[in-house]
């Protein structure tokens, strides 16, 4: 254990990567997913309930069914392969876009539809138009939407099946820690796989220790209303 | 009805309501023929739980459209620029989860002042509220007596010509209470017209000056408080005040 | 619609985290099997030929199966796989341009060291795989397409054993690797055929031996593909081509022999 911990450069390199292509995917996601929640918390349109119901069954989106999709989308026979971005980092990016961002949006609707219920009459009071209360409602909902943002980067980094099928595991280019994981294991390495996934547990456990740190700060005149 | 406040009324009602009706699955909840505001306040609306009291002041404050019927400031019917000259306070506050500064500066901002006024502004306003040194706090962390206060600062702070008040004190106790009712009343020593929600005889006494007494959605009796107290004209007055169970 | 909004964010991403290693546009991608990555040989040798050639060798290692498929949509540049008639017919339907021999390893029946059927020292594969069925002893098969799953099903048939009646009985399909099928057989007492590469290679090999080797029957080989031009035009053809050379001359054949692991050797070079 101590052996891996020491500065070994590639192992660091994956842990980098995996780092990379989970917190760029969850970038990603966020732009896309936070908006779309918060549209579908405070609009109002026919079909709307199922968009919702649609969006909560999609946070259980099956990783391999994912990388699948997207590998049959990224492949050169593919439409999109022309732009040779299968077995890349950008790949795996995609897929875990692809997985992250139902989760984003979905809580983030939960998160923005239940604070729109308790603000909507006062802000109406204050003059605050539907759409302007937006940005309000999110940014009162911070705390919450840092939680929807660790469970997608929590989701993200702890994904192996759509990663390994579009990115390929490719040393140096696409080998990531959970993909590392599943190969040392098969390699009979057990002890070298226990290892590197408690440096994945370190990781994901110092990600969301930080942040809670943050929301516990930001949200200290929570507490009295949880 | 006759117009009971004849006498101290000067040109246009403030606030009216005429032919006001909202229906739920078949029901009346709330049902208006005439009722204008013109005395100078406060107005406090006296009644049973679900006698309409919260409806009418949403009606007032346009924050629920009526079935039918309309409601008139100043003559001219209710529309975006008279609402952003009104105000309105909540049963249970319902304050950012910000700062108790940033709570205000929430409205302040709103109104284009520089940040040098709006600090200024949000000085006093937090002085008058006793709640100077609580600035940077949560909002949420505050007392149930202090959170309301803020919500009557944040109010205030649109400089409004009405504030409608719906329950303020329900759930305080009474030194929280008097602190409450003593910032609405220099509120309306100021000149802002207040409309008040209350259940609680007492405080409609301590509040009021003139009355307007619901029952199940429709106003059984509007007048000043001194009649209203010492010779109720409807027999739903009369029952309300000698205690008796109102529905 | 979907596809423009896809496309634009799969540009932006592609801009955002273009980094070093796609900068580089001399690189091949080579479908090949586990074994070769399981075993350590890629790793060992592809360093030797990028110093040479400044060609980068990215190795997508899945079961033969999915990397012949794989090569077919044009997701790959070379193919290094081991299922002999899988890959003459990968070549006859004009995917691939020829096949060449590479080298060669075998097979082994791996099994708990109780040997419940009694197999141990035998040297007839098919024998012991008929005594493995009428022991009802658990089996644990890849199940996945792949070569050494295509070369044992060859085994079952020349037995006379209908192995689809018995699955999910003593006959168990695990669907993953040979390193993952390894790690089963190991948790339930199974005979496994593995390569011998991979079990040289394989580190929880807990009280599971080699029980039948030699049969010339487990002879494993393994072909390379260049994946043909003409049927996916953005083929690497002239870098593929150099990396078949190379595995198949002298510098890559030298290689592979001298690829050990604990002094074995995992491969045996056996180009013309």
């Amino acid at each position: 254990m101590l052996l891996i911990l020491s500065g070994d450069s590639e192992l660091w390199a994956i842990v980098l990567l995996s780092l990379k292509v989970s917190l760029l995917a969850v970038v990603v996601a966020a732009a896309i997913g936070m908006p779309l929640g918060a549209a579908l918390a405070v609009g109002r349109f026919p079909g709307r309930r199922l968009v919702v119901v649609l969006l909560n069954a999609l946070m259980g989106l099956p990783p391999v069914v994912v990388g699948l999709l997207v590998y049959l989308m990224l492949s050169r026979s593919g439409p999109l392969g022309v732009l040779q971005l299968l077995y890349t980092p950008t790949a795996m990016i995609i897929a875990q876009v692809v997985l992250v961002t139902p989760i984003i949006a979905a809580l983030t609707r939960q998160t923005v539809e239940t604070l729109d219920a308790e603000y909507a009459e006062q802000l109406r009071s204050l003059g605050v138009s539907r759409l302007a209360s937006v940005p309000t409602l999110v940014w009162d909902g911070r705390v919450a939407l840092l939680t929807a943002l660790l469970a997608g980067f929590g989701r993200a980094i702890a994904e192996v099946g759509a990663v390994i099928m579009v990115g390929g595991n490719i040393n140096h280019v696409t080998r990531v820690m959970t993909t590392t994981i599943a190969l040392e294991t098969s390699k009979g390495n057990l002890a070298l796989a226990l290892a590197l996934g408690a440096i994945l547990i370190g990781i994901a456990v110092s990600v969301t220790g930080l942040v809670s740190l943050l929301a516990v700060r930001e949200g200290q005149g929570e507490m009295r209303h949880a | 009805m006759r117009d009971l406040l004849a006498d101290e009324t000067f040109g246009q009602p403030l606030i009216e309501a005429s032919g006001l009706r909202i229906g739920r699955n078949g029901g009346t909840l709330l049902d208006i023929a005439h009722l204008a505001l013109d005395g100078p306040g406060p107005t406090v609306i006296l009644g049973p739980n679900g006698a309409g009291k919260s409806l009418l002041l949403r009606c007032l404050h346009g924050l629920i459209t009526p079935d039918c019927g309309v409601v008139r400031q100043g003559g001219i019917p209710l529309n975006a620029a008279a609402r952003s000259r009104q105000a309105m306070v909540f049963q249970k506050p319902v304050l950012l989860r910000r700062s108790v500064a940033a709570n205000l500066d929430f409205v302040l901002k709103r109104q284009k002042l520089s940040r040098r006024d709006r600090k200024a502004r949000i000085a006093t306003l937090l002085d008058e509220g006793g709640l100077e040194g609580k600035a940077r706090q949560p909002a949420r962390s505050l007392s149930g007596g202090e959170a309301q206060r803020l919500a009557i600062l944040r109010a205030l702070a649109r400089a409004p010509d009405i504030l409608f008040l719906d329950e303020p004190t329900s759930a305080l106790d009474p030194s929280a209470t008097q602190r409450i009712e003593a910032m609405v009343l220099i509120a309306a020593r100021r000149g802002t017209r207040i409309v008040m929600v209350t259940h609680d005889i007492g405080q409609a006494r301590r509040m009021g000056h003139d009355i307007v007494l619901m029952q199940t959605g429709q106003v059984a009796e509007h007048a000043l408080a001194r009649d209203f107290f010492d010779a109720p004209q409807s027999q739903a007055a009369r029952r309300f005040l000698a205690g008796a169970l109102v529905l | 619609m979907f596809g423009k909004f896809v496309r634009g964010v799969a540009l932006g991403l592609a801009l955002v985290s273009g980094s070093a290693a796609f900068a580089d546009d001399n690189f091949i991608v080579v479908q090949s099997t586990t074994s070769t990555q399981n075993s350590g040989l890629l790793d060992a040798i592809l360093p030797t030929f990028r110093d040479k050639t400044g060609i980068e060798v990215r190795v997508v290692a899945v079961g033969t199966g999915q990397a012949i498929k794989n090569a077919m949509n044009g997701d790959g540049d070379v193919l290094l796989v081991h299922a002999k008639p899988a890959e003459e017919k990968f070549v006859a339907d004009g995917w691939g341009v020829e096949r060449r021999d590479v080298m060669y390893n075998d097979f082994v029946l791996i099994g708990p060291e109780e040997d419940p059927a009694g197999v141990a020292g035998g040297k007839d594969i098919v024998a012991a795989f008929r005594q493995i069925a009428e022991a009802n002893a658990p089996f644990a098969s890849r199940g996945d397409d792949s070569g050494t799953h295509k070369a044992e099903l060859r085994h079952w048939e020349e037995a006379n054993v209908d192995v689809a009646a018995h699955s999910g009985a003593w006959y168990r399909e695990t669907g993953s690797g040979m390193g993952a099928t390894l790690n089963a057989a190991a948790g339930m007492d199974a005979y496994v055929l593995s390569d011998r590469a991979t079990w040289i290679a394989f580190g929880n090999k807990s009280g599971m031996k080699i029980l039948v080797e030699g049969d010339p029957k487990l002879f494993n080989q393994y072909g390379v593909i260049l994946v043909n031009p003409e049927k996916h035009a953005h083929v690497k053809a002239a870098e593929g081509q150099s990396f078949i050379d190379w595995l198949t001359g002298e510098e890559g054949q030298a290689a592979i022999a001298g690829y050990k692991l604990d002094g074995q050797q995992l491969f045996f070079p056996n180009a013309q």
